[in-house]
């Protein structure tokens, strides 16, 4: 997000859906309005003012949906960590696949934002594909797999290894936005528990993890305290890249659409992993640097070359790893 | 060496291209058309309406084509066109009481006014593959039923429960507004409009099991078809710049009343009670299955227990829904490499860890 996501774009079409009245009673007197489904794609007209999906709105939302959903984004900025329920729209991709950083990116967006869209920390998976072009095609703006260019980055599953600067906003789609839902599936008990501030049963859970295999057994979505005061799911990133959520300078937008829910972390606010004095949170450690472009301390995605077990670690995060490769790391290359 | 696979772009471009080779099929048979689908695939449309939520026959049938007959995939595309509709406003309720019934039957009274109206169902059909079918030739054209002298007047079973007091009231019309629970994300507890909104729309196979469920003994409401009847209603709104009500036109819809038992309270009397179910098209079993849904999740402002699947709305109301439905589950199939190799890290550690307590318990064995 530039500097301005948060205020209102006026846009110059304000949606021209299908020229309003539809087709009244039919001769037979029923309702059957001739409808109109919206064209078949044009390929994005990058540069053109109007670059986008004829017969939609930027970014495909209406402006008063948008309107209706950085309200809820203001809300959450606002109260870190707090789960704002928002009118979450039918998106034209299934819930799951991401409606809800979909949304959340499309009220943000403006013409001068350049957008990165990863999943699983790769710009080239297929549902990051898919988002990415449905914006492009939709908003017509600039997108980038370039971690440093971008001013909006959505995300599935991880954080990208460059440290993300002032300006820059992420957004991640979320499934379950309830911490507490495993542990207490009503969401009218999980409210309350929230408003008391009542994690007890949460820190329980952790405890019998401990008890019974030594230590924590949450690898993922594994739960933070933000600001001192709610427990949030991180979304299900690898709690490898729960401390890069504390104190970022970028904004952290949070969607789930299919449970309707926005969050969010504001710039420099505190996130702490959940943990105990006497069992500190640890992140997850490889034991070898990336087999492509010898990097350390990062997320490494593990492939498997052959049916014989052979296998080769390297990074989850794509951008980074070329970015490496283009200044001239070198991994071993060696599988192990 | 290892390169990482690229080239996802390509990779989802042939996969449309190769679906809509396959949605189109053999060449050499000739292409449906959205009018047959339309006309023969009529139930099949009307479902797609009801889950939908889109009263619109023509792009129902569409959106069949388009999904290659997939029930859920078609209520997708609906329900993703639907969003981007302007809402002008509601319109007046309509008067299932003044429908022009196709079908019209009750299980609780043998006869009554307006008589009972079998229309075109599949009910006593032996279903018994017609391979008569198969060779495309003209149908019998159908009997004209006598006119009776009632004909014009078909009451609700239920309002004529009510003359007694046997039955419930139907709550009054307060005048607020509608819920829209499309617009306004649910709020636990909802009150009955919204439920009732939510299993309209909800998927038909859910809501089947759930009221079918009701019946095995999981919220038991003992139920009797008050009336089960299909047929059109006018639709008419109020623009505010004319202040009276215009027709907009006529929709099919399929209404069933079920008559429940209540054994009173301190408060109130032994009388029936109402289980409400509404579709868009013919949709019986959808229509049947939402009564007993409904009158189950009335159990707690009926003050009996609740205890059930189909009693409980926060389970009913968050899962009923086919499309949030296969989105979740469906997103299963999207890649989860990294959270699988947290995972496959934290195995790895607990076996290993496993391994080495059980070695130094044996070597303390030993």
């Amino acid at each position: 997000m530039s500097a301005m996501g948060m205020l209102p774009q006026t846009e110059s079409s304000p949606s021209p859906l299908r020229g309003g009245v539809r087709g009244g009673g039919g001769a037979d007197g029923t309702v059957e309005p001739r409808s109109a489904p919206p064209p078949p794609p044009a390929p994005p007209r990058k540069g053109e003012e109007s670059g986008s999906e004829a017969g939609y709105n930027f970014a495909y939302l209406d402006e008063g949906t948008k309107r209706m959903i950085r309200r809820a984004i203001l809300k959450a900025i606002a109260v870190p960590g707090y789960q704002v329920p928002f009118a979450s729209r039918e998106m034209p991709m299934p819930y799951g696949w991401g409606t809800g950083g979909v949304q959340v990116t499309a009220a943000i967006l403006g013409r001068a934002d350049v957008l990165k869209v990863i999943d699983q920390g790769a710009d080239d998976t297929t549902n990051a594909v898919s988002i990415r072009r449905f914006f492009a095609r939709t908003s017509g703006i600039a997108t980038t797999t370039r971690t440093t260019e971008a001013t909006i980055i959505q995300t599935r599953h991880r954080i990208p290894e460059t440290p993300l600067r002032e300006g820059q906003t992420l957004v991640y789609q979320v499934p379950i936005p309830e911490p507490l839902r495993f542990l207490e599936p009503r969401e009218t008990e999980t409210r309350q528990l929230h408003a008391l501030a009542e994690y007890g049963a949460m820190h329980v859970k952790l405890y019998e993890d401990i008890s019974r295999h030594g230590h924590i057994a949450t690898t993922y979505a594994y739960p933070v305290e933000v600001a001192g005061r709610y427990v949030m799911d991180p979304s299900p990133t690898p709690k490898f890249d729960n401390p890069k959520m504390d104190q970022s300078p970028a904004l952290q937008l949070f969607g789930a659409g299919r449970e309707r829910r926005i969050y969010a972390v504001p710039p420099y606010t505190s996130v702490r992993s959940l943990d105990f004095e006497d069992h500190p949170f640890r992140v997850q450690q490889f034991d070898q640097p990336c087999a492509l472009c010898g990097a350390e301390g990062v997320y490494l995605d593990e492939m498997l070359l052959d049916d014989a077990g052979r296998r080769m670690f390297v990074c989850s995060d794509t951008d980074h790893c070329e970015g490496r490769r283009a200044d001239g790391h070198v991994g071993t290359g060696d599988a192990v | 060496m290892y390169v990482a696979v690229k080239g996802g772009e390509a990779a989802i471009d042939n996969a449309h291209r190769l679906l809509a080779e396959a949605r189109r099929g053999d060449p050499a048979v000739p292409e449906l058309t959205v009018a047959q689908i339309r006309a023969q695939m009529a139930l099949l449309v009307d479902r797609v309406m009801a889950e939908g939520s889109l009263y619109d026959p023509d792009l129902a049938a569409l959106a069949l084509k388009q999904a290659r007959g997939d029930v859920v995939e078609a209520v997708f595309l609906v329900r993703a066109y639907r969003t981007t509709l302007p809402r002008f406003g509601a319109s007046t309720p309509v008067d299932t009481g003044a429908m022009a019934v196709a079908r019209r039957i009750s299980a609780t009274f043998k006869d009554l006014p307006g008589g009972q109206v079998l229309g075109p169902t599949f009910d006593y059909t032996h279903r018994l593959i017609d391979f008569a079918l198969a060779a495309e030739g003209a149908v019998e054209p159908a009997a004209e039923a006598e006119p009776r002298d009632d004909a014009d007047t078909c009451p609700r079973v239920t309002d004529l429960l009510a003359q007694d007091g046997l039955i419930e009231p139907s709550p009054p019309d307060d005048g607020a507004p509608a819920g829209d629970l499309t617009r306004e994300p649910v709020d636990y507890p909802a009150d009955r409009a919204l439920r009732l909104q939510a299993l309209a729309r909800g998927d038909e196979g859910f809501v089947l099991g759930l009221g079918y469920s009701t019946q095995r003994g999981y919220g038991r409401t003992h139920p009797f078809v008050g009336e089960i009847r299909v047929g059109d209603v006018a639709v008419e709104f109020v623009p505010e710049e004319l202040g009276f009500p215009v027709p907009l036109g006529r929709i099919r819809l399929t209404e069933c009343q079920m008559v429940t038992q209540f054994k009173g309270s301190g408060t109130a009397p032994p009388q029936f009670t109402r289980g409400y179910g509404l579709t868009f098209g013919q949709s019986e079993r959808k229509a049947m299955a939402m009564s007993l849904v409904d009158r189950a999740l009335r159990a707690e402002e009926l003050g009996e227990p609740v205890a059930s699947p189909a009693q409980d709305q926060e389970f009913v109301l968050a899962h009923c829904d086919s499309l949030q439905a296969t989105g979740f589950v469906e997103h299963l199939k999207l890649p989860h490499y990294v959270d699988f190799q947290a995972e496959l890290e934290l195995v790895r550690r607990l076996r290993a860890e496993f391994f080495r307590d059980s070695d130094s318990m044996q070597e303390a064995a030993e």
